[in-house]
């Protein structure tokens, strides 16, 4: 029968398995990243002790592109192949997705005072990631827009991939233009220029960030299959209204 | 072809006979750019140095007005459930209805562009470079503002979330657009910018009529 | 000879399935009445038809060929008529018609106008028009240019005993011409030779 009404009990059940592990993955991988970042790793030569934002600010702004991106393969998984659990992990993944976002802008413009004299800066690093902000927002909102689910799913599906062209804007942005922002010194091809006292901790940070991310996405998803779960009841009952 | 002209025409019609919208947007447009001179003062060397950025900014405003009733009127009527049956692909039928919004809307905002060029005293310099960045720019806004006007139908709120979807879009537009003309101002070269405004316009003629048409799609189920 | 059928059709709104299971077979000069309670599918299932709802499974087939291929010689091949009439108040009766019929490649707009009994209404913009007029200018479409398949989802709203008079002339005309028609409809209307499809049963 239709996977659309099947129901999602293999997936819960496999929930149930990974969730618990991945909030201890997220513990102690963030215990052990921050530890490193905050106390172990050195202050750097220029910045001082206030690079240790970087610790934050990094793997965020990745996980605000990584969620991005998840959600915009799972929106196309959704629209082509109408596949409801694909559907649900992208509704779930935009408020995570728009928290990273603003976390790497908080943290950047609070790295920003120090470093630059100012909190922001007009540049395009910061502002394709202001609109990546304003493209969750945007989201978010579309898919709540609409009485009828399904709609609000699906318009707010093709949005999302119609924003996917900012993802690699963002990416780019600071290798394509001369700003204030600097350029990325671990995602390279000619392999990293950070020290490795700095890029483990920063490492860490990041796998900790994306077990949260999946520990969280996975309760939001739960929650919306009961959500769904609710509302069929609500249809049932309306209809049973009808035949009396 | 002749289908393709046939609702460019009709859609031209309506907005000639429809309560004179482009007349309101234009207005809009003088009104919003008016309020410049109040906001930051009437010295004339600020209003100079901003105008370019002022026009833009009311001009991607005045475009937004419009842009909800791209669609709106047709998916309340149901003439875009036919519209969508109709044997022409639907993706020429969303460039045409661009086509005609950008008539009524993007080409009165540029005729009007230099008359408010000069209440805000911006440099002769730049005339003629306003002018050509809006020509370049507005068929952009006009595109990309098709998919939020189409992806908003059936929807709570539809003109205020459209501003929402849309305006973030609506920036590299803007920025290179102001860009251009500040660069003629300064003596420098346009041509970068211009190219970039450009290869935007093509790259939403080519990506928006695509998933605006998907969007219409799943709005008439 | 033109064949036009659907196999084993599942019809889902919003998340509700409406109908399941269904199966319809249409051949050229054969009408299809579509009875069923309030929200039993019957709009639902002529935007099926027309491809403005894709079926969640099943396919609708012209001629053995998925309609879904190519929708818009699907949409060349049919006449829909919604609920809404498609009437734009600011145009004259006749440019209302003349556009949709120059989308399809011209047609009779006059004779069209004729076979409804609103002629005399050619230069009357829609906002003048009364529902029954409006509605009558939206049947006036599937004339204008002949299609081989009618949608057509309760025409009779509106309509006052006359036209729908008017309305069974027209449609056996269509049939004798070989073409195929489908109706919902609350009230009888007299036709000949249909079939019948209860949409009760598939829920």
């Amino acid at each position: 029968m239709l996977h659309r009404f099947a129901n999602p009990t293999r997936f819960l059940r496999l929930a149930d398995i990974i969730q618990p592990w991945m909030a201890w993955a997220t513990v102690l991988l963030m215990g052990a990243g921050l530890y490193m970042g905050l106390v172990v790793a050195p202050a750097d030569y220029q910045q001082g002790e206030s690079v240790r934002i970087m610790y934050v600010h990094v793997p965020s702004s990745w996980m605000a592109l990584f969620c991005y991106t998840g959600m915009a393969i799972s929106a196309a998984v959704g629209l082509i192949w109408k596949h409801p659990l694909a559907d649900l992990i992208a509704k779930s993944t935009a408020p995570i997705g728009a928290s990273f976002a603003f976390l790497s802008l908080l943290t950047g413009s609070l790295w920003g005072k120090p470093m630059w004299g100012t909190y922001w800066v007009w540049d395009a690093r910061l502002t394709s990631m202001l609109v990546l902000l304003f493209l969750y927002l945007g989201y978010m909102a579309l898919i709540e827009a609409f009485d009828d689910p399904t709609r609000g799913t699906r318009a707010s599906s093709i949005l999302v991939l119609v924003g996917v062209v900012n993802v690699p804007i963002i990416k780019f942005s600071v290798d394509w233009w001369n700003t204030l922002h600097q350029p990325s010194s671990v995602l390279k091809m000619s392999g990293p220029s950070i020290d490795a006292s700095m890029l483990w901790p920063l490492l860490l940070m990041a796998l900790a960030f994306t077990t949260y991310y999946l520990w969280v996405m996975l309760i939001r998803v739960r929650a919306e299959v009961a959500a769904n779960r609710i509302r069929n009841l609500r249809f049932r009952q309306a209809r049973g209204q009808g035949e009396d | 072809m002749c289908d393709f002209i046939n609702i460019i025409r009709r859609d031209l019609l309506l907005a000639l006979h429809q309560g004179m919208d482009w007349v309101m947007v234009v207005m809009f447009f003088i009104i919003a750019v008016v309020l410049f001179p109040f906001g930051v003062g009437p010295e004339p060397n600020i209003l100079a140095r901003i105008a370019a950025g002022i026009i833009w900014v009311a001009a991607l405003l005045a475009s937004m007005l419009s842009l909800e009733r791209l669609f709106q009127t047709d998916y309340e009527d149901g003439s875009l459930e036919l519209l969508v049956l109709s044997p022409m692909a639907l993706e020429w039928i969303v460039l045409a209805k661009v086509i005609a919004h950008w008539l009524t809307t993007g080409l009165p905002l540029i005729l009007a562009a230099p008359l408010l060029a000069v209440l805000l005293n911006m440099n002769t310099d730049g005339f003629l470079m306003l002018i050509a960045a809006l020509a370049l720019g507005t068929p952009s806004l006009s595109l990309i503002g098709a998919v939020g006007a189409a992806l908003v139908l059936g929807s709570r709120r539809g003109g205020v979330l459209l501003s929402l979807l849309i305006l973030p879009l609506f920036i590299p537009v803007l920025i290179f657009g102001v860009g251009a003309v500040d660069a003629v101002i300064g003596g420098f070269e346009a041509r970068a910018h211009m190219l970039i405004l450009g290869g935007l316009m093509l790259g939403s003629l080519a990506l928006c009529p695509w998933a605006a048409a998907a969007a219409v799609r799943q709005a008439v189920e | 000879m033109n064949d036009f059928s659907g196999k084993n059709l599942v019809c889902v709104r919003g998340e509700r399935t409406v109908f399941q299971g269904l199966d319809f077979k249409l051949e050229s000069g054969g009408a299809l009445v579509l009875v069923g309670a309030n929200g039993s599918g019957k709009s639902s299932l002529l935007r099926l038809m027309a491809g403005l709802l894709p079926p969640a499974e099943g396919t609708i087939t012209w001629n053995g060929e998925d309609t879904t291929e190519d929708p818009e010689s699907h949409g060349g091949r049919l006449h829909y008529v919604g609920h809404l009439d498609a009437v734009k108040p600011v145009l004259d009766v006749a440019e209302n018609l003349a556009f949709w019929a120059g989308l399809r490649s011209g047609g009779a707009v006059m004779a069209a106008l004729e076979a409804f009994g609103i002629s005399h209404l050619a230069d009357v913009p829609g906002r003048f028009l009364s529902a029954g007029q409006k509605r009558r200018v939206s049947l006036a479409r599937i004339v204008v240019r002949p299609a081989p398949l009618w949608l057509l989802d309760e025409p009779t709203t509106a309509l006052d005993k006359a036209t729908i008079k008017r309305l069974e002339g027209t449609i056996a005309r269509h049939r004798d011409g070989g073409g195929m028609v489908v109706i919902s409809t609350h009230s009888d209307m007299g036709l000949d030779a249909f079939q019948m499809l209860d949409l009760g049963d598939f829920s």
